[in-house]
């Protein structure tokens, strides 16, 4: 009996200093699943570190809006009694952080406006519901800009979060809580959404993997909409690897979502290893060119050069209707907001004026108490480019840009495997810098909208410094479901650039 | 000044889907205030909508049935507006896609046929129901209705009386419900028409300025409204005022009509393509199959019961001016009942009924009468009596067979209980049975008529007869 208890507790040391040994900052959800396999480390540990973390760090990044801690231990408890009879799979245990405009049942899902403070959505979104099916332990939600709408997630109603390689600066947006919440290791991988590069972005300022998946191929149900046609959720994760491991779980035909689709792709980590010779890349001369600054320029060729010596056919090529996109991003996405931001009237859920007397009152007053600065410019501005006698001017015009930058597209990628190009123009900015000038802010999307006007896929993965030490984003674009191509691209990468951990966080 | 009215109809139809055009909850009528609906059907925030395809299905059959051209593409859109009964803030209709196109009914007006052309029919959600209570400080809204189905029918502006306007929606509302895809219940709403009228003078080829009535639920409302709004209109013309274009609310029950809002105050909508559903793309080998299945309509059994079943035309034309009366009618044929027999009962006893409790619905099938058809021709009862339980079966719904038991109403055939009673009439009528015995055949007549009134009309008319002859025989 004694012994058997000296055995147990000789177990337990040497279980606590391999949970010691593993450094959350770097952990991969690829190497703490084989460490919840092995039971070198428990579910329970796990959440528990990454609590602890959050608890040490996240007032410094304010990456996280809420925190689920019970329901997270619950959730721990399960998948371990499920690794214990010897089931789980590589998601079992995993913790995560979710966008805030992701809807969790009883969570609060506050799209970081005051519109929707008190809201508690009554279902789960389908993304989600399949991470959890699969094991993923929510650990909390993720500060994001208003309703996603911005680049720095300073339009967030609750507060500011931090770049976690320089703390004066913006991680990026609108998905800079789940980019940061990933970055500072406190949460092994997000979910995050991208209308116009808001995954892509905040994970290339962070200098993380982010992925904005085929229009499709992950389910909208349960994502509070922004702009319909253009809205993706997608994985925010440290490594290539595992932002397939991640959309492994999230993608697939859901019934819920009638614009959702079977890629027919069943393991999107299958084929990652194979390297590049052989692939060819176009480089459009208008990502190299313009406004990009020189930090961003040199990384991009650098990285260039280095596909180049893995074998890959590297050549320069032209997008012409890459000035026309940012123009017919923001006619197609504000239109499209109007309406969706429409149903907050203050009638059914969320914040309600207290100051009305009659109906429009209560529209009018709700509205613009509830909504911030940035949402309500482009409710403005894409009411206006829908109405009568402005309509055949902007919208017409910008979905019919939209069907040529498609088409524009779909010719590069008869010569290309995939294209490569800065995800940015700049490295994270200091918070302020763009605050003023809502323009330049918008700019900053200028590599990034047009992915998602023609619904196609892109991966932002980080390539090197710059002079300032940030991180520079490298963005692959690939053809509609060509996801697998892009993580083999990506992956041939990263494997000579290993993952940095940011050094504000290191402690 | 003499004018010619030019009438043109926007028919709101619900489509009879059991379940609502974008989620799963019922479409049922009633119902506790908000409990026929879902996170859908109020718009919560990540909800998508996803569409039935049946409300495609009875969408494109109800243009069939008109015959429409169906799309092989078409999309929804999204119609923006707000109000509180509108959760989303937009209605999701279509707009520049129709489903269908360019069809057309054909009414019978004064015994002449004329020809009114459908513009479009589009697919579309309803909303909710406001509830103003005057106990209640504001408003309450009630969602159930949100997200039932409808189809918008736009006819062509070929009316030229009330009377034609009128005879045109109800014979849409006749395809309807032949075609299945509406029940078209005019109590609940499930039919609404907006009518756009303008007047012109006679000879006159441009369309004067037009008004539209919004919402009129009857066929009588329809007729009112468009009566009284050319009174109006030529009133202010003969003035010599000018037509102000308007959308205008009918009050029913003071028969009058108000302005709402001029062309200046009319929404912008901002219609656009809803991008949360994708395109309808229907193949011709769809369409097709929707024309093959849809149902024989109206006119084609008019046909079927003159030639086929051999019953005159106005019993035909009567009993297929209900969908409900026809299907029935050939339920009790397809039974084994005698064509102009089962028109007789439906004609007649069915009709007073119906009328009566004023209702569309028959509470049993055509088999029932059937049923209630053999006993008679068996002589298990008599005419008389089933009258009285044909509208027992009306009332209850039970069988023929359960009611004339329960109530003993069975033709009594037994040989010895009818001699009896046979034996006392004889003996207490002896004038009349001096009568017959002296060779008034006639008086057997009235001792018959005393044993029906003896046996409540239950005995067996024949078996009486015998029993009255042979008894009467042995006195001679």
């Amino acid at each position: 009996m004694r012994r058997i208890k000296k055995r147990v507790l000789l177990e337990s040391q040497k279980l606590l200093s391999k949970v010691n040994f593993l450094n959350i900052g770097k952990l991969t959800i690829k190497e703490a699943a084989d460490a919840l396999q092995n039971k070198e480390i428990s579910v329970i540990e796990l959440t528990e570190k990454f609590f602890d973390r959050i608890d040490n760090i996240d007032d410094k990044i304010n990456a996280y809006v809420s925190i689920c801690r019970k329901q997270a231990l619950a959730d721990a408890a399960e998948a371990q009694a499920l690794i214990n009879e010897g089931g789980g799979g590589i998601m079992t245990g995993i913790p995560m952080a979710v966008k805030d405009n992701i809807c969790t049942e009883t969570i609060e899902t506050t799209c970081a406006s005051k519109m929707l403070g008190n809201f508690k959505p009554p279902y789960t979104a389908t993304a989600i519901e399949k991470l959890r099916n699969d094991g993923a332990v929510l650990l909390g939600k993720a500060n994001l800009d208003e309703f996603a709408m911005g680049s720095s997630t300073e339009n967030s109603y609750i507060k500011n979060t931090r770049n976690p390689w320089d703390v004066n600066r913006v991680p990026g947006g609108s998905s800079g809580g789940s980019a940061a919440a990933v970055a500072s290791g406190q949460a092994l991988f997000a979910l995050g959404s991208d209308t116009g590069g808001s995954i892509r972005q905040p994970a290339a300022f962070c200098g993380i993997v982010g992925l904005k998946p085929t229009y499709g191929t992950v389910s909208r149900y349960g994502l509070v909409a922004f702009a319909s046609s253009l809205d993706q959720i997608g994985p925010l994760t440290k490594t290539v690897e595992d932002s397939a491991i991640v959309l492994n779980s999230i993608s697939g035909k859901d019934p819920k979502d009638a614009t959702s689709i079977d890629s027919g792709i069943a393991d999107y980590t299958e084929g990652i290893k194979r390297g590049v010779k052989g692939m060819k890349i176009g480089i459009p001369r208008q990502y190299l060119s313009g406004e990009i600054a020189v930090g961003v320029r040199n990384k991009i060729e650098a990285a260039i050069d280095s596909y180049e010596k893995m074998g890959a056919v590297c050549e320069e090529t032209s997008l012409d209707l890459a000035d026309y996109a940012i123009a017919a991003y923001y006619i197609i996405s504000s239109a499209e907001a109007s309406s969706n931001l429409a149903r907050y009237d203050g009638v059914k859920y969320g914040f309600r004026s207290s100051n009305y007397k009659n109906l429009l009152d209560l529209y009018k007053n709700t509205r613009s108490e509830g909504f911030g600065a940035e949402v309500k410019r482009r409710i403005m501005l894409g009411t206006y480019v829908l109405s009568s006698g402005y309509y055949d001017a902007y919208y017409k015009k910008a979905l019919q840009i939209r069907t040529l930058i498609k088409n524009e597209f779909d010719g590069l990628f008869k010569k290309y495997n995939c294209i490569l190009g800065p995800t940015t123009p700049t490295t994270a900015y200091k918070i302020g810098e763009k605050t003023d000038n809502p323009l330049e802010m918008y700019l900053g999307d200028v590599f990034t909208v047009s992915v998602n006007i023609a619904g196609i896929p892109a991966i932002s993965i980080p390539c090197g410094n710059d002079e300032s030490g940030l991180p520079v984003g490298m963005q692959l674009i690939g053809s509609a479901f060509s996801e697998k191509t892009l993580f083999q691209a990506a992956y041939a990468y990263e494997r000579e650039h290993p993952f940095a951990i940011a050094p504000e966080v290191q402690a | 000044m003499n004018y010619e009215v030019v009438i043109g109809l926007e028919i709101h139809v619900e489509l009879a889907t059991k379940s609502k055009i974008f989620c799963g909850c019922t479409t049922k009528f009633g119902g506790e205030i908000n409990t026929h609906c879902c996170p859908i059907c109020t718009s919560m925030p990540g909800t998508l909508p996803v569409m039935n395809e049946r409300v495609v299905e009875f969408a494109a059959k109800a243009g069939l049935a008109m015959n429409c051209e169906i799309a092989n593409f078409s999309k929804m859109d999204r119609k923006n507006y707000f109000y509180p009964d509108l959760p989303k803030a937009y209605q999701i209709s279509q707009f520049d896609l129709p489903i269908c196109k360019g069809g057309y009914v054909d009414i019978e007006i004064e015994g002449k046929t004329k020809r009114i052309g459908i513009t479009r029919i589009h697919m579309e959600e309803d909303a909710g129901k406001l509830l103003h209570d005057q106990w209640e400080k504001g408003s309450l809204v009630d969602y159930n209705r949100c997200g039932v189905p409808l189809i918008e029918i736009v006819s062509e502006p070929d009316m030229r009386s009330p009377e034609e306007a009128r005879a045109y929606a109800e014979k849409v509302r006749l395809i309807l419900q032949y075609t299945g895809v509406s029940d078209c219940k005019m109590q609940e709403g499930s039919l609404r028409a907006d009518v756009n009228l303008s007047l012109r003078p006679i000879g006159q080829k441009k369309f004067g300025t037009r008004t539209e009535m919004k919402n009129l639920n009857s066929f009588r409302a329809i007729l009112r409204a468009a009566e009284s709004e050319i009174q109006r209109q030529s009133r202010v013309l003969d003035e010599g005022g000018v037509i102000t274009q308007e959308t205008r609310r009918w009050d029913d029950d003071e028969g009058k009509s108000y302005a709402m809002r001029n062309k200046e105050e009319a929404h912008d909508y901002r219609y656009f393509p809803e991008p949360d559903l994708v395109p309808i793309e229907l193949t011709d080998e769809t369409i097709n199959k929707y024309r093959e299945s849809l149902p024989e309509l109206s006119h084609e059994r008019v046909k079927r019961y003159i030639h086929k079943l051999g019953i005159p035309e106005y019993d035909a034309s009567l009993i297929t001016a209900s969908v409900k009366t026809a299907d029935f009618f050939d339920d009790t044929v397809n039974s084994g009942a005698d064509p102009k027999t089962a028109s007789n009962w439906i004609m007649g006893n069915l009709m007073r009924l119906m009328k009566e409790v004023n209702t569309e619905d028959i509470p049993f099938g055509g088999e029932m009468l059937h049923e209630l058809i053999g006993l008679i021709e068996k002589g298990a009862i008599s005419n008389n009596i089933a009258k009285t339980v044909f509208a027992e079966m009306f009332r209850t719904g039970k069988t023929p067979l359960e009611i004339v038991k329960e109530k003993g109403l069975e033709v009594v055939s037994d040989a010895g209980e009818l001699g009896q009673i046979v034996d006392k009439i004889i003996s207490a009528n002896s004038k009349s049975v001096e009568d017959y015995l002296g060779g008034k055949q006639k008086a057997i007549g009235f001792l018959m008529g005393q044993v029906m009134k003896e046996t409540k009309g239950k005995a067996n008319p024949p078996m009486v007869n015998k029993l009255l002859r042979d008894k009467l025989e042995l006195l001679k």
